[in-house]
């Protein structure tokens, strides 16, 4: 094995929930404590791990939704109806509990400011929560920048929901934007929207991306997250618009057709 | 089943970009000694090579596994033979290549002896474009980042390098008895 490097063990770390945000009726975000943790980039995830009484480990993912400049590690979960572990996240863990976390994990889905821009984000659901993470260090890292930075690095996110009231972090999206003129959020509902409502109403398509992504020539930095037939569509769509392959970040969540796991 | 890891029924997709397009009429499959010789099929003879059903349990290091899949592909063992008469040695590492610019690490060891395919079709169908198809790399033993989607190439080399995850904080190997998923774990 020549070519390895020896690198220490991403350690499992005892993490204590300081705050609790809901998001949705489905989603939560937990705000953790990290003694040691070691700081993260945005875009990657974590694992956590529960334990029984009995000694029954269990482990799944979850992306990072807090910027690297917030002191407190925040993971936004969405309950899934059949799930083992997103249940206990959503409902039952309170302020005060303790939960095993190790990362960050992920090398690859992840932006920081150094990468430049245009940035564009096409999230659905909750594949909206690891973008949340670059939207929020874009701000934080560019709040001293001034202008120029920001128009050197401008931001689109589109944003793909069932309803408006499951859009997470719909108030403090509206805020980013309204507070700086080179980020636009836009959204789409697919399951109903309410009566004044002006935007899209139809999934995530061709057409809809070539009015809202920059052209293919500005060579835009492109992040995709949400469940596998979005991004499987959405990242088709880009690629046919003209966008280079590698240009093209993709994060899956679920089966190849409709519904979930985990 | 494997430690941290829980059952699913679905067959999540997980894939770093965009789904790459090729046509059958375009593919061909190489099989690349560390000296440079290759053997080289095109899909039509890839697919007159004798092939093997394979029923196996999947893991991947998203912690889902998945049980009894059914799997039709090509062994290695039978590529590797069919390379040496035309000069393609073998060599004890190999990186596996993609349409799409991925790349996996394996060691020559863990793909010999029926324990890896090239598998072109899941489920008695064609195996589908977001699966990896028309043919991904099988080596269920090891996490399924490993089973290289849209596998273009095999190339043997003297020493390791790492592939496409093993670069950016995965695990070199990927044992999942050995729960072995990230850059550090034993």
């Amino acid at each position: 094995m020549s070519a390895t490097v020896s690198t220490p063990r991403i350690a499992w770390r005892l993490s204590t929930v300081v705050e609790v945000v809901s998001e949705t009726a489905r989603a939560r975000t937990l705000f953790l404590n990290v003694p040691g943790w070691p700081g993260h980039r945005a875009g990657q995830h974590v694992d956590v791990r529960l334990t029984a009484e009995d000694g029954y480990q269990t482990e799944r993912s979850y992306s990072i939704a807090s910027a690297p400049e917030d002191s407190r590690l925040g993971l936004t979960i969405e309950r899934l109806e059949d799930g083992e572990v997103s249940p206990y996240l959503v409902d039952e863990l309170r302020t005060g509990d303790q939960v095993e976390i190790r990362g960050p994990i992920g090398g690859y889905f992840v932006w920081d400011i150094s990468l430049g821009g245009p940035l564009l984000l096409v999230a659905g659901g909750s594949g909206i929560v690891p973008l949340m993470a670059m939207l929020r260090h874009r701000n934080a890292a560019l709040a001293s920048a001034g202008v120029e930075a920001r128009h050197r690095i401008p931001a689109r996110l589109l944003y793909s929901s069932r309803r408006w009231e499951e859009v997470i972090y719909r108030e403090e999206l509206a805020n980013l934007a309204k507070n700086d003129d080179t980020l636009e959020v836009v959204h789409t509902l697919t399951r109903g929207a309410p009566d004044e409502w002006k935007g899209f109403t139809r999934r995530i398509d061709r057409m809809m991306l070539a009015e809202v992504a920059w052209p293919a020539t500005e060579r835009p930095q492109i992040f995709v997250c949400g469940p596998t037939p979005l991004v499987e569509s959405a990242a088709e769509a880009l690629v046919d618009l003209g966008h280079q392959p590698e240009l093209v970040k993709t994060e899956r969540f679920g089966p190849t057709g409709t519904g979930s796991s985990g | 089943m494997p430690p941290g890891q829980y059952e699913t029924r679905d067959f999540p997709v997980l894939s770093a970009g965009p789904t790459p397009r090729v046509s059958l009429e375009s593919w061909n499959f190489t099989l690349q000694s560390a000296s440079n010789e290759s053997a080289r099929w095109t899909w039509t003879e890839f697919l007159a090579l004798p092939r093997e059903t394979i029923k196996t349990d999947i893991h991947c290091v998203t912690k889902w596994s998945k049980f009894g899949t059914d799997w039709e592909g090509v062994t290695i063992d039978t590529l590797l033979a069919a390379a040496a008469k035309q000069g393609v040695e073998p060599s004890p590492y190999v990186l596996a290549r993609c349409d799409g610019g991925y790349t996996t690490n394996v060691p020559l060891a863990d793909l010999m002896g029926g324990k890896a395919w090239i598998a072109f079709s899941y489920d008695g169908k064609p195996l589908p474009p977001e699966h990896g198809g028309p043919a991904r790399l099988l080596v269920p033993h090891l996490y399924f980042w490993k089973s290289a989607k849209w596998v273009r190439g095999l190339r043997m080399m003297e020493n390791d390098a790492p592939g496409f995850w093993e670069s950016l904080g995965y695990h070199n190997y990927g044992d999942p008895w050995r729960e072995q998923r990230y850059s550090g774990d034993e």
